[in-house]
């Protein structure tokens, strides 16, 4: 056996509080391991003969104690709206901020971002805050506010290099994705945004067992209208289904191009399938709109400005306040409430 | 192990997800075969695996052998045309829906990843070239575990990373390459995808993700930059729908015409567009692609770098 190529601490100094988490163990988990975590641990059929078996059995159970903490923590929190999609690259964290910037236009609403995604995490740079930290009080980590009401938190404000690798493996991501929500100083939020990493995993389970208790109004897909794309996004609609996550709508991303000098039409990610309006009717979920590929949406992101104050006129910007006021339907609030009228 | 009838493992690689991995695997694999190399693909996103639509194989099953599993054949060598074979090995084909989702925590996909670098019966490959999920986590680091530990010295030719041109995704893929340094996996190079978009229409080339990002990354750290890879709708629609791509006159890639290559066979393939796949070869309806000249050039770069 090779030695392991994770990192033992490479954010040590900044995670300064231990986990509850899986017990020490003095061997790697087998292939058919119940989870060191479960109810089964050092009891299932597998078990028999693993090292790890009495430190497994004799390791405590039942619900994780830090859940009731979590929830008293949220408690402020209105609406929890996850922003997830099988497939990577389709625009989940640019949906995620621009959803956030049209939800904070609105001065009377307070709006957390977090950022799920450990190995990849791109808001900060999209919102502009990608060299700020964390502060640490006694009470807890201060999210990093980007305006008076838009706050995120993101691993990357941990990262002592901007492009340092996190080499972390599954339970280490768990880990964090708990602090996030244990520990860090929301306070009163109208609404809480989690931007996910693509798959169907550990973050994703860790996300939904963590805030079960607290309530979560629902998810949130991004597709792009390719059937390559289609395929995994309907593994995550699956992933909701059996996670009894409500599908609060499916959005389609990079619909379209139209030539800025021609203005013709292109259909660059053609839907052969339907897209993502036939896959919302298959799997009976609302379809909340189409929004077109503007290589302004892909500047805005990368100087961390704000598309919807940039170009309130485009075409993209005007299908993403239909998306958004789509979604404040599906989540039972009035459309004005959260993106005032033009 | 399986990969010892293998002569070089190439890595495709990215810390950003979407930015073309599976495309650019899918090209290299068509290239480096239709240069007559026997070619592997093992797809090792688990919970997300996109090779068996790419290659238009969602149906096929993996045969159970005695000592492993087979991998799905995509073509065969025809040593008349000079075309190496093509075989891949997904999780999609073992699973039972196309839509069933693989709900995984990391142990079982580390198990997963083991299982194919050690079950799979490659045989004789001259290329292996392995996908990944986007990410430097489970499957990245048992892949890179698993590999250093049982892989002759050399065999693991390296890594090429895929990014998109605009900032937000080189920060990921950034990572991705001190990923490979702190795992000791050489860098064979960098391609930048998604590098500017032709518009069908008026010829105008608009760079929809920026442009120049990838090749300034592979400056700073030092590494080959293989070339830039624009969006070409005719690809997807190939990998989509089979069907064989058609240019407009006067497209010129590279300073070939690519509408001159398919003029006779225009008709022809603007019906089976609009129907369904043809039964040609993907292989070869991907050399009247505009991308193969690019692809053709990034393969013998990247054969000629790793000898």
């Amino acid at each position: 056996m090779a030695p392991s190529l994770e990192e033992p601490e490479p954010v040590a100094d900044v995670i300064e509080n231990p986990l509850k988490s899986k017990p020490e163990l003095v061997a790697p988990e087998p292939e058919h391991c119940p989870g060191p975590e479960s109810e089964q641990a050092g009891k299932a059929d597998n078990c028999a003969g693993c090292p790890n078996q009495a430190i497994c059995a004799s390791a405590p159970k039942g619900p994780d104690p830090d859940i009731p903490l979590i929830s008293a923590r949220l408690s402020g929190i209105k609406h929890k709206i996850l922003v997830l999609s099988g497939k990577g690259g389709v625009g989940k964290s640019t949906f995620t901020t621009m959803l956030g910037h049209a939800f904070a236009m609105r001065e009377e609403n307070n709006v957390g971002i977090m950022d799920t995604d450990i190995c990849g995490p791109s808001i900060p740079k999209m919102m502009g805050v990608e060299a700020e930290t964390i502060h640490v009080s006694g009470t807890g980590w201060s999210p990093v506010w980007v305006t008076d009401n838009l706050g995120v938190m993101s691993i990357q404000f941990m990262l002592p290099n901007r492009d340092d690798a996190v080499i972390w493996r599954g339970p280490k991501k768990n880990g964090l994705i708990k602090q996030f929500l244990k520990d860090v100083e929301w306070g009163d939020l109208d609404f809480l945004l989690v931007d996910t990493p693509p798959g169907t995993s550990d973050e994703h389970l860790s996300v939904n067992s963590f805030l079960k208790e607290s309530g979560i109004d629902g998810a949130v897909m991004v597709t792009t209208p390719q059937e390559v794309a289609l395929l995994d996004v309907r593994k995550e609609i699956d992933f909701c289904r059996k996670a009894g996550i409500k599908v609060l709508g499916l959005v389609e991303n990079m619909s379209g191009f139209v030539c800025p000098k021609c203005t013709h039409n292109s259909q660059i990610f053609k839907a052969t399938t339907g897209g993502g309006a036939a896959l919302a009717k298959e799997m009976g979920i609302p379809f909340l709109g189409e929004v077109p590929l503007d290589p302004r949406i892909g500047r805005s992101c990368d100087y961390g400005e704000s598309f919807f104050e940039a170009f309130p006129d485009s075409p993209a910007c005007t299908a993403l306040k239909g998306v958004v006021r789509g979604l404040a339907e599906q989540i039972g609030i009035d459309a004005k409430l959260v993106l005032p009228d033009d | 192990m399986s990969l010892s009838k293998v002569k070089h493992v190439i890595l495709v690689l990215s810390g950003k997800g979407g930015v073309g991995k599976s495309s650019v695997t899918t090209q290299l694999a068509l290239s480096l075969s239709l240069a007559g190399h026997s070619v592997g693909v093992l797809d090792v996103d688990l919970t997300g695996p996109s090779m068996p639509r790419m290659f238009n194989i969602e149906e096929a099953k993996v045969t159970q052998a005695p000592g492993g599993w087979l991998p799905v054949t995509v073509h065969e060598a025809n040593a008349e045309t000079g075309v190496g074979e093509l075989r891949c090995m997904s999780l999609g084909f073992l699973l039972k829906g196309r839509g069933d989702a693989v709900v995984w925590r990391g142990p079982k996909k580390t198990a997963m990843v083991r299982q194919f670098l050690t079950d799979v019966l490659w045989g004789d490959l001259d290329y292996l070239l392995i996908d990944t999920p986007p990410g430097t986590s489970d499957e990245h680091i048992s892949l890179a575990e698993t590999l250093l530990k049982d892989a002759r010295p050399g065999q693991v030719a390296g890594a090429v990373v895929v990014t998109t041109p605009q900032a937000v995704a080189t920060a990921d893929v950034r990572k991705e390459l001190n990923f490979c340094s702190k795992t000791g996996i050489p860098i064979v190079g960098v391609i930048e995808n998604m590098s500017g978009f032709v518009c069908p229409n008026c010829a105008e080339c608009t760079n929809i993700f920026s442009k120049g990002g990838g090749e300034v990354m592979a400056q700073e750290f030092s590494a080959r930059f293989l070339g830039a890879v624009p969006i070409d709708p005719q690809f997807v629609m190939l990998v989509e729908s089979g069907a064989k791509p058609v240019y407009p006159a006067g497209t010129m890639v590279n300073g070939k015409d690519m509408s001159g290559a398919n003029a006779s066979t225009e008709q022809a393939a603007q019906t089976t567009a609009t129907t369904s796949r043809d039964s040609a070869l993907l292989a070869d309806k991907y050399r009247g692609c505009s991308l193969e000249p690019i692809f053709n050039q990034i393969t013998r770069d990247i054969v000629t770098a790793i000898g």
